[in-house]
């Protein structure tokens, strides 16, 4: 028998095949969400006596129930937040052991003493937008990696970047140990200069 | 001079598809690499707010999910206007949510129970009283890692 060529398989139907994938691909999935801001809840004992915080230590930002902010009881608009919040928390304003060297703050004495010092208090309303509170959230969390980054590029010129690409590529799973290892340290060091003392009120029960 | 032969008729030559299935397999796999398979059905409404200084989340087996805003179109005439919590595929009150975090925690490996993260996926114009009440849950079953999922963006998006 005289040997055939096999025929060609017809594959004009592929692309529907395909398509017919990817629709259900379409259909099925979502493009997830997978960013945001972390926070830390503290717990819920109760601290038998709260330490005695100076006044001029505490950064109190309110938010009521129109969405409108209240800085240091004035009434201040969002842009603004992120400058005040950076010069209570950089003003260094404290003297003897309280002083702070890095900082570059106006140095008043009726701010706070020192960023180990200084707590920023955030208060809410039970009728206040979550859109707004994630808003003044950002931008408190914007004021703490701002000042952070700048003592990290100052304090390690030579890591060529920020505090905040240094600590995303430490949390990043692909990232050597070698690497995290070497990271770790310097990473700690800075988060110490500003630790991130951001307290929220308890709800209150009355309103 | 047969070199200039004159074209017969004005018909179109037809075009060929047959890079069309290699196109669609692109697409196909463009979108089986950059999603994932939805879970639990979202019913309710969930405009997640923006935000730009965030951090990526952990690992999706220590994750759990808190959804909450108002129910979707469809489940107004049941459940009305007012923001809910949905955890997995239900609406729940508040004092569910303890229950769901336990029983969450349970079911993952016992090296991870200590790690997990709460992402809390929360409609923007969800008033922050419901927020608050869960937080206060999360708290007494001692869930203190969480992660306000927002999308990216500048803050001024939330501001109308």
């Amino acid at each position: 028998m005289a040997k055939r060529s096999a025929p060609e398989v017809n594959a004009g139907s592929m692309a529907d095949i395909a398509f017919l994938l990817l629709i259900f691909f379409l259909v099925t999935t979502t493009i997830e969400t997978d960013s945001g801001i972390n926070r830390k809840l503290p717990p819920i004992e109760d601290v038998e006596d709260p330490p005695i915080i100076k006044q001029k230590n505490i950064f109190t930002v309110v938010v009521n129930k129109n969405n409108q902010l209240l800085v240091e009881e004035e009434l201040t608009d969002i842009s603004d937040l992120r400058a005040l919040a950076i010069e209570f928390l950089d003003n260094g304003g404290g003297e003897g052991e309280d002083a702070c060297d890095f900082c570059q703050g106006k140095r008043d004495p009726k701010s706070s003493d020192n960023p180990d010092k200084a707590i920023i208090s955030l208060k809410n309303d039970r009728e206040t937008s979550y859109k707004v509170y994630i808003a003044v959230q950002n931008e408190l969390v914007a004021a703490y990696n701002d000042l952070r980054d700048r003592e990290y590029m100052r304090l390690f010129p030579n890591e060529a970047s920020s505090f905040v690409e240094a600590n995303k590529k430490f949390s990043d799973p692909r990232t050597s140990p070698e690497e995290k290892e070497r990271l770790s340290p310097k990473l700690d060091e800075v988060k110490l200069m500003f630790p991130q003392k951001l307290s929220e009120a308890e709800p209150s029960k009355t309103n | 001079m047969s070199k200039f032969k004159k074209k017969k008729g004005g018909e179109l030559p037809a075009i060929s598809t047959a890079s069309l299935p290699d196109i669609v397999f692109m697409l196909l796999f463009f979108f089986m690499v950059a999603t994932v398979m939805r879970d639990s059905t979202l019913m309710v409404k969930n405009q997640l707010p923006a935000a730009n200084q965030i951090q990526k989340l952990d690992k999706k087996d220590r994750v759990m999910y808190i959804y909450a805003g108002e129910p979707s179109s469809r489940y107004t005439d049941k459940y009305g206007t007012q923001a809910r919590i949905q955890l997995n595929d239900k609406f729940a009150t508040v004092s569910e949510v303890a229950a769901f975090v336990l029983a969450e925690r349970a079911s993952k490996r016992q090296e991870l129970q200590n790690v997990l993260t709460t992402s809390l996926k929360v409609d923007g114009d969800t008033k922050m009283g419901l927020i608050t009440d869960i937080k206060q849950e999360l708290r007494k079953v001692n869930a203190l890692k969480i992660n306000y999922t927002t999308r990216v963006g500048d803050y001024s998006q939330n501001i109308d």
